[in-house]
């Protein structure tokens, strides 16, 4: 065969060349340090100075948390002699004890001990439906969503309030993490159809609607998140009609429910911004009315861009739940604060708030790695029109 | 022009004498702009319209106010009796009449082939799934691609999207189908597959207006040619006369610009 490795152009006809596998690119864990880490002056500075900070930090960190840590009660404790404080952290680490010894009321508060079962049902009825939800392969789908939001929220708020049958559980009993998770459910669980539909006011040509949805959202953002909750309480009892009193937990769940609600209907706008004017017509033009046309084609799509950033809204309203506080309810945070102030565990405020920082990060790494497969598993792939 | 223009051309007469879509003194503004000015057009049954003009003469305003994807200000449309006013139940009554082709498709991106073609059969027609499913796979068989059904469009070439976008109207059984332009951002290769399937919806009977500058098409399928100018219709006529014998200065103009290059 005649050697064409010389001539430089004209269309190659060699059958074999189309045979050829891609370049070689560097393999080994050598050649991968080379690439990424030292690739320039600059990045060999970076990884340098990365490792140095990692080095400064990660094994003190290690040491307090798990080395020098008190993990056991004494003796006398556990024989029940008397009860444990933070002089029984002898160790210059961690004093994890504080946690064991108030974890009952860090999960569930004031609700009674002998009722925190129903508690501990609720939650594994709902992550049990929900990892059902979630991942694709566990089939009865359907069955699960009518359980999911019809049966599930019915049943949840027997079982936590308590009444026939039950022994009644006030909610001002409530707090903890079952605080936060209930105000973070309920309130992000409402405030995503809210959202979406203060996102279509807010495009809507109907001049009322617009104008309300419009004033609702500019309003809201425009206060931060703690006044919208001293106005909810505050407020809401002003709008009933007198003598009638309001839940103090409703009144926080109605004022945060709007206040993520309003977030998320921005984040619902953009995604929708992101839609040609094609999909519309597209959808229009087969006979599609506006509630089917939003449903089937618009919203589908505007959600799936939207994902990352509801996510991140997401993410901060869970935080942000933090700020029920102020109001002088028990969450999470709040709690496990109040308990380092306890006589007994003075000097546990640092263990305390790592503690609460973990189990934050858990449930918030936990979101985002989702979001992140959801996103990969809706990609259809290629340009759109 | 393409290759369709060596078919057999279909007949020009027009047997029906039911009029399917009217157009009596339709005006039209875009602010202080005049786009569509005294527009009277009627479509009989089973007649074939290819639109023509310059660009920005209106010829999309116009097909756009039969399925009212823009409102007219002035006159009267109906189609297949219904008078398109404010009312949206006639609104939504005439676009599950009127099937609609874009330039760009505008194919759904998250739904596959199959899912585009039978979502309007399910959710406006109501049929139930597996019937809208067999009728898809019917139109897809027409435009022969049924090979794609499970794919997204964003994997499919232009010509084979506007090939799914023509079967996803035929699945609402129409009685108007409107071309806008369905070939002008195809790349030339992909522009005879589906105008060969257009002539095969042509030869079937079915009423269209298909705004295009394919010329050999218009020979071939038209009953008749319309020519259109800054919002009026200058001119109309059977093809051959339209071609070999146009009349306004404007016509001639513009045949000579499109014909010659
Ligand atoms: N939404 C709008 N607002 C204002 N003017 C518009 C709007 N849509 C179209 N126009 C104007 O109306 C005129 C007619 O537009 P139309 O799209 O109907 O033209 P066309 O004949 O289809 O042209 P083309 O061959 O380029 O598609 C153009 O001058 C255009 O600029
Ligand atoms: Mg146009």
């Amino acid at each position: 065969m005649m050697d064409t490795s010389n001539v430089p152009t004209g269309p190659r006809e060699n059958p074999e060349l189309e045979e050829i596998s891609p370049p070689m690119t560097v393999v080994g864990p050598v050649a991968w340090l080379r690439a990424n880490l030292f690739s320039s002056p600059f990045n060999t500075l970076l990884t340098i100075l990365a490792v140095l900070f990692l080095a400064w930090v990660v094994p003190p960190f290690i040491r307090w948390a798990f080395i020098d840590a008190t993990w056991t009660f004494p003796q006398e404790v556990i024989e029940g002699v008397r009860g444990p404080n933070r002089g029984d952290c002898t160790a210059s680490g961690a004093c994890w004890i504080f946690i064991q010894a108030r974890i009952g009321q860090f999960l569930f508060g004031f609700y009674p001990a002998d009722e925190r079962w129903r508690v501990v049902l609720v939650f594994i009825l709902t992550f049990g439906a929900v990892t059902g939800m979630l991942i694709e392969r566990i089939p009865f789908k359907k069955q699960n969503a009518i359980f999911l939001f019809l049966i599930l929220p019915i049943l949840s708020f027997w079982l936590l309030l308590g009444g026939l049958g039950l022994e009644v559980v006030s909610t001002r009993l409530w707090g903890g993490f079952m605080l936060t998770l209930v105000i973070a459910c309920v309130g992000i669980v409402l405030a995503l159809p809210l959202g979406i539909l203060l996102a279509l006011g807010r495009r809507s040509d109907l001049p009322v609607v617009h104008l309300l949805s419009v004033m609702l959202i500019e309003f809201v953002r425009g206060v931060p998140l703690i006044t919208v909750l001293f106005m909810a309480n505050v407020m809401l009892p002003l709008f009933l009609p007198p003598g009638t009193t309001i839940d103090p937990l409703l009144r926080i769940l109605v004022g945060f429910t709007v206040f993520t609600a309003a977030y998320l209907a921005e984040v619902v706008r953009g995604g929708l911004q992101a839609i040609g004017r094609g999909q519309y017509e597209g959808a229009a033009s087969l006979g599609l009315g506006y509630w089917s046309m939003m449903r089937l084609i618009i919203l589908p799509q505007a959600l799936r861009i939207s994902i990352p950033a509801i996510v991140n809204t997401i993410n901060g309203a869970f935080m942000d739940t933090t700020l029920v506080a102020v109001v002088g309810l028990y969450d999470f945070l709040n709690i496990v604060r109040t308990g380092s102030r306890d006589a007994n565990w003075i000097g546990t405020e640092i263990d305390g708030f790592v503690f609460c920082a973990a189990i934050y990060w858990i449930c918030c790494y936990g979101m985002s790695r989702y979001s992140i497969s959801l996103e990969r598993k809706l990609d259809t792939g290629h340009k759109k029109r | 022009m393409s290759a369709s223009a060596t078919a057999q051309a279909l007949p020009t007469e027009v047997q029906s004498t039911d009029v399917m879509i009217s157009m009596t003194d339709v005006h039209k503004w875009y602010g202080q702009f005049h786009v569509l000015k005294n527009i009277n057009l009627s479509v009989h049954k089973g007649e074939r319209i290819v639109v023509c003009g310059p660009s920005g003469s209106g010829k999309s305003t116009m097909i756009r106010c039969v399925n009212r994807l823009e409102e007219h200000q002035r006159g009267k449309i109906a189609v297949d009796g219904i008078e398109l006013t404010r009312d949206l139940k006639n609104i939504e009554l005439v676009r599950r009449e009127v099937g609609m082709v874009f330039q760009h498709f505008n194919l759904f991106p998250h739904l596959t082939v199959l899912e585009n073609l039978t979502l309007a059969p399910v959710w406006v027609r109501k049929l139930p799934k597996k019937e809208a499913e067999d009728a898809a796979m019917h139109y897809l068989d027409r435009v022969r691609i049924p090979e794609q059904a499970s794919k997204y469009p964003g994997q499919l070439s232009g010509g084979q999207q506007q090939r799914v976008a023509i079967a996803r109207s035929l699945c609402m059984n129409p009685k108007v189908m409107l071309f806008d332009e369905p070939t002008s951002a195809l790349d030339p290769e992909m522009i005879k597959e589906v105008l060969d399937v257009m002539i095969e919806l042509a030869r079937s009977g079915m009423t269209m207006i298909c705004v295009t500058h394919e010329m050999g098409f218009a020979r071939t399928v038209a009953n008749r040619v319309l020519f259109m100018d800054r919002g009026e219709i200058i001119e109309q006529n059977e093809p051959e006369a339209f071609f070999n014998n146009p009349q306004s200065e404007r016509t001639k103009l513009f045949l000579s610009q499109i014909l010659h290059h």
